[in-house]
């Protein structure tokens, strides 16, 4: 097992170079001065001067690259344009709402979508396996910032069971900070259940036609059990493969959800960025999803060799 | 990262398809399309949608750009079927207007990195010196998520129909190349190619008549995703506040500047919200309903 997982880790690391590079390329490949293009219209020479500066725009290409690699390493992702707040410390501050938001929605899909895709699997083409399908095409394509403003016309507004929109630390009571949470939840979750029940679904279907399958059911195993332990376990890589991947949609619907719900997470620093041109703060926030994106598909690698221990590469 | 995902490349089947004539097939399909009520239902959406963006300013009861600072917020009248909104702008006018725009969108995005991701993959497929730099390039591009990738094009040149185009289309077409590669890489090893490569086919004619046929159907298919994906990411950046300028009348457009006044008139964020679920919903199911028809291996499994 060692050596595959030390192969996987060092495949991720081109990636993660890659990665680095194209987000290096896209300020610099921009038509026209870089610089004038971060500092907007009506930038005197003298802000022109500081940004050229401060981001090493004066110094030749592959100075700035090598300077890039190494900011990179020693974990620095510059200072806001704005502010001129490290980039890495702004990433600290807006953190929490962001990390409870993605924990939840992840722990609200896996208790949810797992067991839907197995009950549609039992029955494939039955009444509760049309349910979940429906469901998941909705929830493919049911835009988050819809479904959204729909839960707050509904919930927040109509019936005035929960807080329209805002965050509380965990500090302010337990109950505060989860009211809040709620909705912002559930949006962020229709997108991810949709695809991890599908899977969960097409997986159990896929491996219940094996004959180890029909060799359970020859000894009279229980319909429960073959479900749960030989067909579930067999579905697990994929699964998992989702979860990981699904990871890119989260991403995007984190950015669009803090917006919605006003969540003072890394998602709305985004936008702030975009909106103000702080493109320091842009570049340090694509590295920190994309990375973490990488990663957790690295685990979900090393995983499977646990899930399934026929995998040796 | 070779992942089992939802239209992946190496799902799609090449296999050698038992002979039928070109007519007989297209009717056998068309008529296995509409077989179920959701895919006929899909289709009339999609149809109503395609028409509403054809005719708009014959389906439109005024001007959706003028502004009337006396008529702001008016309720649902003749003129107005949808009342009016922060500037007095007809919100029925804007939402039939808004089809157009992401029609315009989806059907661009689609066609440039289907065609562009065709080209990329069919090289990386079959000159195996530039596959390796190629399919790194495109593993890094997939690994930034499709929305901060346009995010940043966007932040740097400024927002225009063109430029968001552009940003939309770079982020989708890393998966059409590897598509396209792996189908090539299928086919390359059957035995009517390895015939043409002996009797000396020049490479073009390999790979134009040979190869890139086979490339088609699975095409079609993501060809629908992607256009659903780009009317997706294009309604996102615009509600955002970072995708097409504030005149252009698209429905993220209008959920964003509706937003403000969510809690006294939620129809002014709702009504361009249900046209943009309705679009996504309809061809969401005709491209589950494609695949289906066109890749039978993935059809018994999704």
């Amino acid at each position: 097992m060692f050596p595959y997982v030390i192969k996987r880790v060092l495949s991720s690391v081109p990636v993660m170079i890659v990665v680095a590079i194209v987000v290096f390329a896209i300020l610099r490949l921009t038509p026209g001065d870089p610089a004038a293009v971060l500092a907007g219209n009506d930038a005197t020479g003298e802000q022109l001067d500081r940004i050229r500066e401060s981001m090493g725009l004066d110094q030749p290409l592959l100075v700035q690259l090598v300077t890039w690699f190494r900011q990179l390493l020693s974990g620095d992702l510059g200072e806001s344009l704005l502010s001129g707040i490290p980039v890495t410390r702004m990433i600290g501050e807006r953190l929490a709402p962001t990390l409870s938001l993605a924990v939840g929605t992840m722990g609200v899909t896996i208790l949810l979508a797992i067991p839907m895709g197995i009950v549609a699997a039992r029955k494939p083409g039955g009444v509760l396996d049309r349910a979940v399908m429906s469901f998941s095409v909705l929830g493919f394509s049911i835009p988050i910032f819809v479904t959204g403003y729909v839960l707050i016309y509904l919930l927040a507004l109509r019936f005035g069971w929960l807080p329209v929109q805002g965050y509380r630390p965990m500090s302010d009571g337990l109950w505060a900070y989860a009211e809040r949470l709620i909705m912002p939840i559930m949006a962020l979750s229709g997108v991810y259940i949709a695809l991890v029940a599908r899977i969960t679904r097409s997986s159990i279907i896929e491996v219940m036609g094996e004959d180890f399958i029909r060799t359970a059911r020859s000894k009279g195993a229980p319909e429960r059990r073959i479900l749960m332990r030989h067909a579930l376990r067999n579905a697990a890589v994929p699964i998992v493969t989702v979860l990981g991947i699904g990871v890119a949609s989260l991403i995007t619907g984190v950015v669009v959800t803090e917006s919605v719900f006003n969540l003072p997470g890394l998602g709305r620093l985004v936008v702030e960025a975009v909106l103000a041109r702080d493109y320091p703060v842009i570049q340090g926030l694509i590295l920190l999803f994309s990375f973490t994106y990488i990663l957790i598909n690295l685990v979900v690698d090393i995983l499977y060799t646990v899930f399934d221990p026929r995998i040796r590469y | 990262m070779g992942h089992p995902l939802r239209n992946d490349a190496a799902e799609f089947d090449t296999a050698v398809q038992p002979p039928e004539s070109r007519a007989g097939l297209g009717l056998r399909m068309l008529r296995q399309m509409f077989s179920s009520w959701p895919s006929v239902v899909a289709a009339a959406i999609l149809i109503a949608i395609v028409l509403t963006a054809l005719f708009a300013p014959l389906l439109s009861t005024a001007d959706p750009v003028a502004i009337s600072p006396a008529e702001r917020f008016a309720l649902s009248s003749d003129l107005h079927p949808l009342g009016t909104d922060a500037f007095g702008r007809d919100i029925y006018s804007r939402v039939v207007h808004g089809a157009r725009v992401s029609l315009i969108v989806g059907a661009g995005a689609a066609l440039v990195s289907v065609s562009l991701g065709l080209v990329i993959g069919v090289v990386a497929g079959y000159f195996r010196a530039v596959d390796s730099v190629i399919m790194r390039t495109m593993d890094g591009i997939m690994a930034i998520p499709s929305i901060l990738l346009a995010i940043a094009l966007i932040s740097l040149t400024g927002a225009s129909l063109m430029t968001v185009l552009v940003a939309i289309t770079v982020p989708e077409i890393p998966r059409v190349v590897r598509l396209v590669r792996s189908v090539i890489l299928n086919v390359r090893s059957e035995a009517y190619v390895e015939a043409a490569v002996t009797l000396g086919s020049p490479v073009w004619r390999i790979l134009l008549r040979h190869m890139v046929p086979n490339t088609v159907a699975p095409l079609i298919v993501q060809g629908t995703f992607v256009f659903a994906s780009a009317i997706l990411t294009e309604a996102t950046l615009s509600f955002l506040g970072a995708g097409l300028p504030t005149e252009i009348p698209s429905w993220g457009n209008m959920m964003s500047e509706g937003r403000m006044y969510f809690q006294l008139y939620p129809g002014l964020v709702l009504y361009p919200g249900i046209a943009l679920a309705l679009t996504l919903l309809s061809v969401n199911i005709l491209g589950d309903v494609l695949r289906d028809l066109l890749d039978p291996k993935m059809a018994k499994r999704a």
